[in-house]
């Protein structure tokens, strides 16, 4: 009997799972594609959109409950007076986030992926047409909450900030390196806990250095405000900067 | 988890490149998945069977050829062994390491009829 598939000796005409010495060989095609370079030609393009129109684009990435929407809702309600701002919402189900964004009076498109883990470029591109006659400066994509998948596939944004809330383990960074790695920015939230709990904050930076050692790092909380100024400061400045490259565009 | 939808598009690329190529069949397909690249080959293997059902890929063998990850430091240009993100360099113990090898997530080939 065959030991790969278990099929008697009158099954063998079955051309899949025997060596070429048992058969005749079939014929090599060439491939050379890679499995992400679908979502990596569509990242481009939304890359191009965003360029063209100036606009800042984050990918927000955490596991779920770390604060991604409070942290939103907190920044858009402090800045919109000086920025505008548009959300696009991954969640598996619920158009809950985007409700609460919404209530903030910023402009929000909630994406269900349904089963799906992650936002991809294809699912960005789409949902941004919906904000496409607003005057905009900042996108914010807070992706599917979820520590794996998102890592991998890029949207098309300028940077991706993780959040870390201080009620996780310090050593989320160690668990999960290939986010951590991706990331350009960490947060590091709900920091008025820490009289609470036993997190040793220095030690997460330590981790999360060892992983990223360029990563840029915040610590902040929604509920107290601190942090929230450097926060700020440094949307403020990646917008400035923004706007150079835009205006060198247009030259 | 993203491992299915890779698998389906893997299976998309390949019964694509079957039928430009006049293939009747594919019998085997070739794929690289290096140690860096966040997927985990046994799920592609797992996923594979039932993506596969109804294509010209049903009953085809996967190769799954793993590409181990290497780096080099960047602050004292040793290479290493890189297969998670959260090695030190073996040499100087700094953590600036640069990838040289084991992002790879391609498919390869095929043998056809």
């Amino acid at each position: 009997m065959c030991t790969d598939c278990g099929c008697g000796p009158s099954d063998h005409q079955h051309h899949h799972h025997h060596s070429p010495a048992e058969q005749n060989q079939g014929r090599i095609v060439r491939i050379e594609e890679d499995l992400l370079a679908k979502n990596n030609r569509l990242a481009a393009a939304n890359r191009r959109l965003f360029r063209e129109k100036g606009l800042l684009v984050f990918n927000l990435v955490s596991s779920p409950g770390s604060g991604k929407t409070t942290l939103l809702e907190r920044t858009l309600s402090d800045l919109q007076h000086e920025l505008h701002f548009a959300v696009l919402e991954g969640d598996q189900q619920t158009s809950n986030d985007a409700d609460r964004i919404a209530a903030t009076g910023v402009p929000a498109v909630q994406i269900n992926t349904g089963s799906g883990c992650h936002l991809d470029a294809h699912m960005v591109g789409h949902g941004v047409e919906k904000f496409a006659a607003l005057p905009l400066d900042i996108l914010m994509i807070e992706n599917v909450g979820n520590l794996v998948c998102p890592a991998s596939f890029d949207l098309g944004e300028d940077a991706k900030i993780a959040l870390l809330s201080v009620t996780e383990g310090e050593d989320k960074p160690l668990k999960y390196p290939d986010m951590f790695k991706a990331a350009d920015v960490l947060l590091l939230t709900k920091i008025d806990l820490l009289p609470y709990l036993r997190f040793d904050i220095e030690q997460c930076k330590t981790f999360a250095r060892q992983v990223n050692p360029h990563v840029r790092i915040f610590e902040l909380s929604c509920q107290n405000g601190s942090g929230l100024a450097q926060w700020y400061d440094w949307l403020r400045q990646e917008m400035a900067t923004k706007r150079c490259v835009a205006r060198d565009d247009l030259r | 988890m993203h491992e299915l939808g890779l698998t389906q598009h893997l299976v998309e690329i390949a019964e694509g490149a079957a039928r430009a190529n006049g293939a009747t069949q594919v019998r085997s397909v070739k794929v690289e998945i290096g140690a860096l690249a966040g997927v985990v080959p046994e799920s592609v293997e797992f996923c594979f069977e039932a993506c596969s059902r109804g294509t010209l890929l049903e009953g085809s063998r996967l190769e799954i050829v793993f590409i181990p990850g290497r780096g080099r430091c960047y602050d004292c240009q040793a290479e290493c062994a890189l297969d998670t993100y959260t090695v030190a360099c073996p040499d100087c113990g700094g953590f600036s390491l640069e990838r040289l090898q084991g992002e790879e997530l391609r498919v390869v080939e095929m043998e056809v009829d």
